[in-house]
């Protein structure tokens, strides 16, 4: 089974990559993982530079026993499987991976892929974003468990999504000065999701034991609030935002904020799956059946990359997704264990909604951005601009980009995409789902000039 | 002025480097993010305003702290590791 003619690549070294090795290991396969990152584990579970010292529990808190079994998993297949870290998948094609890995272009043929390439922030632009000092909740995060930092010394948290309290709590928790959590959503929405949070009761206790500490440990949770613009010459010096019809300031030199998080989906969408729209998401996503096969033969999706589920969820569907490919090339696996697995994704994916009342996305937004503030942060492109496109006429997203370059820099959208979209429906009277989707474009990173190939 | 913050693991070895050719101190383990703006404010300037830039997302996804080394490489300073003796030098940006 392990012969050239089955050759399997996994991409993405998180939660959903690492159970989905795991478990083609356990059925005698031998996968390719390839990992951007230095180490296994994600973002979720990034793991901290060797020499430092904190405990799991410092860095993962509640989380912790979760963290330390998926890197005791992807310790054990470090030595198993050829695992590529520090390696970037550019291009994937016709059973084939371009990748990058310290500056020499190569390539990995498969035969069965599983992407599994996560999520970043979904990130609604306000007046200065791109000042030095404004992070997505995300990158603060990041911050601390990686690097031990703080992203400033008075911090503000935005937005919503449970990241949220979660990333405000660690840094209170941490020694950092956190200022105020600023949640874009009311306090009756988040009543109103309740019963279907009920039916994960743990992860909702959490959830509100974070909320619970910040405010026992005197930290302000405002809700209901629409931050309206991050303020600062060369670096952030506060933040304004509206409540109640009120307008609210706070002098702070750091603002965390992000509206959840959206799919990485560039990797499939080069491999040419099927995308639908996913009104959960808000955002369109590979089509996938419920083990996760793509519509692509010998493609499979599992973890963030396909949809916003969390690690929990992505794990399972590693392990899901595996077992369907094991099942495609004629192993016998474990059905029982494959239809628990989707129990419990099912029992998730309702939670998911139940998260989507508690936290819903910002519907306004659109309307109401200036039109001076920069939407693309890469090719500096305002929503101003992306108006004056789609009063022009235009409103197909891929050609509103061409128009203007919005989505057309380093990022290629991964910052501005969701934004883009919003304003270009807003602006042309259509729903999201009636302006295209933006299209995925190799390299999917920017790749330097004069890499050396390998043979 | 620093824009990060450090909060714990604060002793480990300094790693001495330059930045814009001024001598600069940072940690092992620490990214060139890290080492850039604990002691200073800014990694880049825009391509288009050169406005000041520090990174966004730091998971190599906003390609927004890209800085340059001695040998002419371009790297991601969320995603590089810091070594001692290295030339990192912050590109102005530039106006259209």
């Amino acid at each position: 089974m392990n012969s050239p003619e089955n050759r399997i690549a996994i991409v993405g070294a998180g939660p959903a990559g690492i159970r989905a090795a795991q478990t083609l290991v356990a059925h005698g396969l031998n996968p390719v993982l390839v990992d951007e990152g230095l180490r296994g584990g994600g973002q979720i579970y990034r793991r901290q530079p060797e020499n430092f010292r904190r405990t799991p529990k410092d860095l993962y808190g509640l989380e912790a026993a979760k963290a330390v079994a998926v890197h005791a998993a992807m310790d054990a297949l470090a030595t198993q499987i050829d695992y590529r870290p520090q390696t970037l998948v550019w291009n994937a094609e016709d059973q084939r991976l371009d990748t990058l890995r310290d500056g020499r272009a190569g390539h990995i043929d498969y035969s069965h892929l599983i992407v599994a390439t996560g999520a970043t922030d979904r990130v609604l632009p306000v007046s200065g974003w791109t000042l030095p000092g404004a992070y997505s909740l995300g990158a603060a995060q990041i911050a601390l468990k990686y690097q031990g930092c703080a992203i400033g010394e008075q911090v503000v948290f935005c937005g919503s999504g449970p990241l949220l309290y979660l990333v405000a709590y660690q840094y209170a928790k941490a020694g950092a000065k956190v200022l105020a959590v600023l949640d874009s959503s009311p306090f009756l929405a988040q009543c109103r999701a309740l019963p279907h949070l009920l039916g994960q009761p743990v992860t909702l206790a959490k959830g509100l034991y974070y909320r619970g500490w910040l405010s026992a440990n005197g930290i302000p949770v405002h809700q209901g609030v629409s931050l309206e613009r991050i303020e600062g010459e060369r670096r952030v010096t506060g933040a304004v935002w509206q409540q109640n019809g009120k307008q609210k300031r706070l002098d702070c030199d750091a603002v965390a904020f992000a509206h959840a998080l959206r799919s990485e989906t560039q990797l499939a969408d080069l491999l040419g799956c099927n995308f639908d729209w996913n009104p959960l998401n808000r955002a369109w996503l590979p089509s996938r059946d419920s083990a996760g096969r793509s519509s692509v033969e010998g493609v499979y999706l599992a973890g963030d990359g396909a949809g916003i589920m969390g690690a929990d969820a992505a794990e399972m569907a590693g392990e899901r997704a595996a077992l369907a490919l094991l099942a495609d090339l004629g192993h016998t696996v474990d059905k029982a264990r494959s239809a628990e697995l989707q129990r419990k994704l099912a029992t998730i994916e309702r939670f998911r909604h139940g998260l989507e009342t508690a936290f819903p996305f910002p519907m306004d937004w659109a309307a109401k951005a200036p039109d001076e503030v920069l939407v693309c942060r890469c090719e500096e492109v305002s929503a101003g601009e992306i108006r004056a496109v789609v009063d022009e006429g235009h409103w197909e997203i891929n050609r509103v980009k061409a128009m203007c370059r919005v989505g057309m820099g380093r990022c290629q959208g991964r910052m501005c995409g969701a934004a883009a979209a919003e304003i270009i429906a807003q602006r042309s009277g259509r729903a999201p789902d009636q302006i295209g989707r933006l299209r995925g474009q190799a390299p999917i990173k920017p790749l330097p000039f004069g890499m050396e190939t390998e043979q | 002025m620093a824009l990060l913050k450090r909060l714990v693991e604060d002793d480990r070895p300094a790693l001495a480097f330059t930045l814009d050719g001024q001598p600069a101190t940072g940690m092992l383990g620490d990214t060139l993010l890290t080492a850039l703006l604990t002691s200073g404010e800014h990694l880049r300037g825009s391509d288009f305003s050169a406005q000041p830039r520090a990174g966004f997302c730091l998971m190599g996804a906003c390609q927004d702290c890209w800085v340059q080394l001695g040998d002419g490489r371009r790297v991601r300073a969320c995603s590089t590791l810091l070594e001692a003796g290295l030339e990192i030098h912050r590109e102005p940006g530039r106006h259209s």
